[in-house]
């Protein structure tokens, strides 16, 4: 075959991946969940737009929050809200919070030899109406934890989540219900907070923040101005 | 006793062009290790930037006509905006020979829309949905459409500006830009661009980014075209130039208070 012998190396070698950024966390109440993601899409370091939603509600009681690599998000998201429109014709009712949360691993692993770059955190009510949060790598291992955040300004929000929600620590045993015992409007406070200061030093984060409440209510939406720069 | 394999240089020289080596290969997930891939990775003929801006009775998209072979500038009449139906209008960076494909694509798509013959017509988010799922498709299978697409258009009453590029990556804004245009136009937008410009506004907002990109895009040309979509169609102007100015200081004795052929 002709290409194998004396090739040109002409590298204008393309990858099938990219980080487009932003930060999404997710915290478990007695009764609520709060769910929460910047609005920034990046690429390199040129800002792409700046009122992007990363929130996607699978289901009544089910909200998916998600950064990483948009094209791969959005089929993600698009997948799973077709899965379960199936299963609701199937069942006739609601994929649960723990369903939808399998079936997110299942996804993600399925595609574990050419990965979803998608970074997930799964927020809303269990089936006693408590507040469940499933943290996610991108391949699928999952974990049921009080509060959990993913992206590129996880790691400047986690240290101050662990100080200020007042949840039991993950390593006690026997291990308890890790939701946290703030009320909704004071989660709600410090992911505003925690948001702030990521902002201030991630350069991926930023320009506006989206917040949804899952509580037996319903699903509420909440927006507002983040750092622009 | 197993005897030691002789080094195979030809075959050493030949793997080291597929899928998967370290150094010289293509990044890529292991199950296509070993496998040579027989389709092009680069591109050959491309056009640079398009802008698209909404204003007040659609969308305006702007481009110039140029078709870059690597360096050279071999084409200067292509055509890089495209109507497609009644509701949109498709311009595109990147390899040409790639976007006349999905005008192909797009044509058969609105085609078989039209043949049902129910007086529903695709508008520019089932246009820009179609696109996205083809690029991103074509970037799972490893062969890639090599674009970034602007999509502008709009249906009853609806303004609709959105974007897709090779890997699937998506958005919708009040606007847009590809490449270079990206760097040196939508920072322009962002402290030019307010809702419900009328026509000469947007049309003098593009033409104060074109020219930017004509001046520090090297692989721009000064033969451009806008493309206007409204509730009543399309239109595409016929190519123009813009006005240039070289007299700067600077320009004139370029040579001044240089040391040597630096």
């Amino acid at each position: 075959m002709a290409a194998t012998e004396g090739i040109k190396q002409h590298h204008s070698t393309w990858s099938p991946y990219d980080n487009n950024g932003g930060t999404c966390i997710a915290i478990a109440g007695s009764n609520y969940c709060v769910i929460a993601a910047d609005t920034r899409m990046s690429t390199g370091y040129s800002i792409l737009t700046r009122d992007y939603s990363k929130i996607c509600n699978l289901a009544d009681k089910c909200v998916m929050a998600s950064s990483g690599f948009q094209a791969d998000v959005k089929a993600l998201q698009k997948n799973l809200s077709a899965r379960h429109l199936i299963y609701q014709h199937q069942h006739n009712k609601q994929m649960s919070c723990p369903a939808m949360a399998q079936l997110l691993s299942n996804t993600l692993y399925y595609k574990r030899f050419f990965p979803y770059y998608s970074f997930n955190v799964l927020g809303g009510l269990d089936n006693e109406g408590k507040g469940c949060v499933f943290t996610y790598d991108a391949v699928g291992s999952y974990e049921r934890v009080g509060y959990g955040a993913q992206g590129t300004g996880g790691t400047l929000m986690m240290p101050v989540l662990d100080n200020q929600l007042k949840s039991p620590s993950p390593l006690l045993l026997p291990a308890q219900d890790a939701t946290t015992p703030l009320s909704e409007s004071e989660a709600v406070d410090l992911v505003k907070d925690v948001f702030a200061s990521a902002a201030e030093r991630d350069i991926y984060t930023g320009d506006g923040l989206e917040i949804v409440v899952v509580n037996a209510e319903g699903v509420k939406r909440e927006f507002l101005e983040l750092r622009r720069d | 006793m197993l005897a030691a394999a002789q080094k195979d240089e030809k075959k050493d020289q030949a793997l080291k062009n597929l899928v998967g080596h370290p150094q010289t290969g293509r990044d890529c997930p292991f199950t296509l290790l070993n496998s040579p891939i027989s389709h092009t990775q680069y591109p050959y003929v491309t056009g640079t930037s398009v802008l698209g801006i909404k204003y007040k009775d659609g969308v305006l998209l702007a481009s110039d006509m140029g078709g870059s072979y690597g360096s050279t500038l071999r084409y200067k009449s292509v055509q890089r905006l495209k109507p497609i139906g009644k509701h949109t209008l498709l311009g595109a960076g990147g390899e040409i020979s790639d976007f006349q494909e999905i005008v192909r694509y797009l044509d058969e798509l609105i085609l078989y829309d039209n043949m049902w013959d129910d007086g529903n017509s695709l508008g520019p988010k089932e246009v820009h949905n179609y696109l996205n799922r083809l690029m991103y498709n074509r970037r799972n299978k490893f062969n890639p459409l090599w674009n970034t697409l602007v999509l502008g258009g709009v249906k009853n009453g609806q303004k609709y500006l959105g974007t897709v590029n090779m890997i699937g990556v998506h958005y919708e804004e009040n606007h847009v830009a590809t490449g270079f245009g990206n760097h040196l136009a939508r920072p322009i937008f962002r402290d030019e661009w307010h809702e419900d410009m009328t026509f000469e506004e947007g049309v003098k907002l593009l033409e104060k980014c074109m020219l930017v990109l004509l001046y520090r895009d090297r692989s721009a040309v000064n033969k451009l075209q806008i493309a206007k979509i409204t509730e009543e169609g399309a239109t595409i102007s016929e190519p123009y130039a813009i006005k240039t100015h070289w007299e700067l200081e600077a320009f004139k004795n370029p040579a001044t208070g240089a040391v040597g052929s630096w």
